[in-house]
């Protein structure tokens, strides 16, 4: 029985893991196909180095994912605290209008924007992508933020009324020390959100302003070269440290 | 506590909920220095009271007047008036110290001023050792001390408590409530305490304003209160009362009157005017109560009943009798093992007596207010 639910365990694992590990592996292969090990070698990362489109996606890609999980972040933030704290007309619908958008699958929300640029007569490139990817990340935030301010007795913002502090200092010494590790964490999935998104980027940008998931997309169409492996295995490593700098929030937050 | 001083007047106050009117033309004067309790049950309007002088609700209509000046209008990080909370509202990602440091910080005190500060209102609270700990790694009771520090380190002229003691047990409420009343002789700050608890009310206050229903029932000292009871609402809320109902035969003197109550007829004080046939409540309360032995001799000449049940309190010994009206009453008495009559059984006749003038006439109320 023990050794069953072991091999159970890892068969559960190797269907998660095995194709990563498979990818990475292989962008450490000499042989270019990947079905038989060649040898050990770094060339493919020299390569990609080397692959100026490639590595301009690249730096396209974290400049429109630094930005907008930032403003997102930012925006989200301070929805989540106004909904959490004051009462206004609209406060219900907004507050079930946030779910709806997560919820929305991302081709409808691809094409209501494409129609919303098209419409407002914005070039699609830089500006469309990172408008786009603010939207998507909204929600994510907001939910995120909004449940770390529900876990604290929030009668304290009266009190630090009470002792004299304006809203703007309410929320500078109280609410935003807080909320800080939701914060984070929202600004870290909207990061890893952002960089990897396909679907609503392949309909807003334009093709003066090329990202790094669609310049994989494209590689991939003319088949799986190893400078593929190699750009994947980096992504790979840049999401891993997000997961665990966001899970050592978590645990820390969870002892204090 | 000086009498002579208004400190706080509120005036004609007017505040209501969705068209559901709460308080309408309420007055109140707190003096200086002294130990004011609102007392009453929940949803009497004592809290929107506390709220509308903190700042934290706006009247719709009337001032209110802190040493002279109209406040009505300043928000509540303006007013010189601080609040412990119910639930304490300490700030959980501060230490103690800087809990308490908070509201001197938001009024841009000197730094080098913050610091002894603090800590004097921390030793004042005991709580000087725990400065560095977060409000999480405190005791309930702890907890309530650094928000009374957190207040009281800001000098105000008003100190409100919300129930600031509620969420305490018993015996550390106890405690907490001798506590408060040496604190506050000491600061010298008037307190405005919030309570549904009578006996909180009873021990810490100077005085007691005994609300209902938005109306006040009765201002006074906790004495005053508790001995001579405004209305049956009041006599019935402050500690537990027996209730006879009576009436005037005729009128002896000055307040003096001829009452007849259970079938028999007593020569009785009270405050009220009353004439011939008017229908009255005679109140007593349980510890004033004797209850003696009777033979069915002297049977006649008392307000005699049965007993129903003895429960033995410890420091009282408290019985229930039936009396001939099938009303029963509680006595409650101080336990003396030496008594043998004492030793009473159930269904065994007796007499109950008191000291002439400790009881309370008043006129018969037709609506009986629950408390």
């Amino acid at each position: 029985m023990r050794i069953f639910s072991k091999l159970y365990i890892a068969l559960i694992l190797s269907l998660i893991y095995l194709p990563m590990f498979v990818l990475v592996i292989n962008s450490f292969n000499q042989s270019k196909y990947g079905v038989k090990w060649g040898g050990f070698t770094t060339s493919w990362y020299t390569k990609l180095f080397n692959n100026d489109g490639l590595i301009q996606a690249a730096l396209n890609s974290l400049t429109v994912s630094v930005i907008a999980a930032t403003a997102a972040t930012v925006i989200g933030t301070l929805a989540a605290v106004a909904l959490h704290r004051y009462q206004f007309k609209g406060k219900a619908l907004l507050s079930s209008m946030v779910f709806v958008a997560m919820l929305t699958p991302e081709i409808v929300m691809a094409i209501a924007l494409l129609i919303v640029f098209i419409s407002l007569g914005i070039t699609l490139g830089f500006v469309s992508l990172v408008i786009a990817h603010i939207t998507f990340c909204l929600p994510f935030v907001i939910v995120a933020v909004y449940a770390r301010l529900k876990e604290f007795d929030m009668r304290m913002l009266n009190a630090a009324k009470d002792l004299g502090a304006s809203e703007l200092r309410i929320f500078i010494e109280i609410i935003l020390p807080l909320i800080l590790p939701a914060v984070i964490s929202g600004w870290l999935l909207s990061f890893t959100l952002s960089l990897d998104d396909v679907i609503v980027s392949a309909f807003v940008t334009g093709p003066g302003y090329e990202i790094l998931p669609l310049k994989v997309y494209s590689m991939v169409k003319v088949g799986v070269s190893p400078e593929v492996n190699a750009i994947s295995t980096l992504l790979l490593v840049v999401s891993l440290t997000i997961v665990i700098i966001s899970q050592l929030l978590i645990r820390k937050d969870k002892t204090q | 506590m000086n009498d002579s001083v208004a400190l706080l007047q509120l005036r004609g106050l007017e505040k209501s909920y969705a068209g559901h009117s709460i308080l309408s033309g309420f007055d109140l004067t707190i003096f200086d220095g002294e130990f004011f309790t609102l007392l009453g049950p929940s949803g009497c309007g004592k809290t929107t009271i506390l709220n509308m002088i903190a700042g934290m609700e706006m009247p719709d209509a009337g001032s209110i007047v802190l040493l002279g000046n109209d406040i009505s209008q300043v928000p509540a990080e303006k007013r010189p008036i601080n609040t412990v909370f119910q639930s304490y509202a300490l700030f959980p990602h501060m230490t103690v110290f800087d809990n308490v440091a908070f509201g001197l910080r938001m009024q841009g005190v000197e730094k080098k001023q913050i610091k002894p500060r603090v800590l004097e209102a921390l030793e004042m609270v005991q709580l000087a050792h725990l400065a560095d700990r977060k409000p999480a790694q405190l005791s309930g009771g702890q907890q309530q001390r650094v928000a009374i520090a957190r207040a009281v380190v800001n000098q105000p002229k008003v100190l409100l408590l919300d129930e600031s003691l509620s969420a305490l047990d018993y015996k550390l409420r106890q405690q907490m409530q001798l506590e408060l009343k040496r604190l506050q002789r000491k600061l010298g700050i008037t307190f405005i305490y919030v309570t549904h608890d009578q006996e909180e009310a009873l021990s810490m206050s100077d005085r007691i304003l005994v609300m209902h229903q938005g109306k006040v029932q009765q201002l006074g000292t906790p004495r005053q209160i508790y001995e001579n009871p405004a209305n049956l609402f009041v006599a019935r809320f402050i500690g537990e009362i027996n209730q006879l109902d009576g009436e005037i035969v005729s009128v002896d003197g000055d307040h003096t009157y001829d009452v007849k109550v259970e079938g028999l007829q007593w020569t009785l004080k009270a405050q009220h005017n009353f004439t011939a046939g008017d229908k009255v409540h005679v109140l007593l309360r349980p510890e004033d109560l004797r209850v003696e032995y009777i033979d069915d001799f002297h049977a006649s000449q008392y307000l005699v009943g049965t007993v129903v049940e003895r429960n033995y309190k410890g420091k009282t010994l408290d019985s229930l009798i039936r009396l001939g009206s099938g009303i029963e009453v509680l006595a409650s008495e101080f336990f003396n093992e030496d008594d043998p009559s004492f030793d009473y059984r159930p269904n065994q006749k007796v007499a109950l007596k008191w000291v002439p003038g400790w009881e309370v006439v008043m006129p018969a109320e037709k609506s009986e207010a629950a408390a």
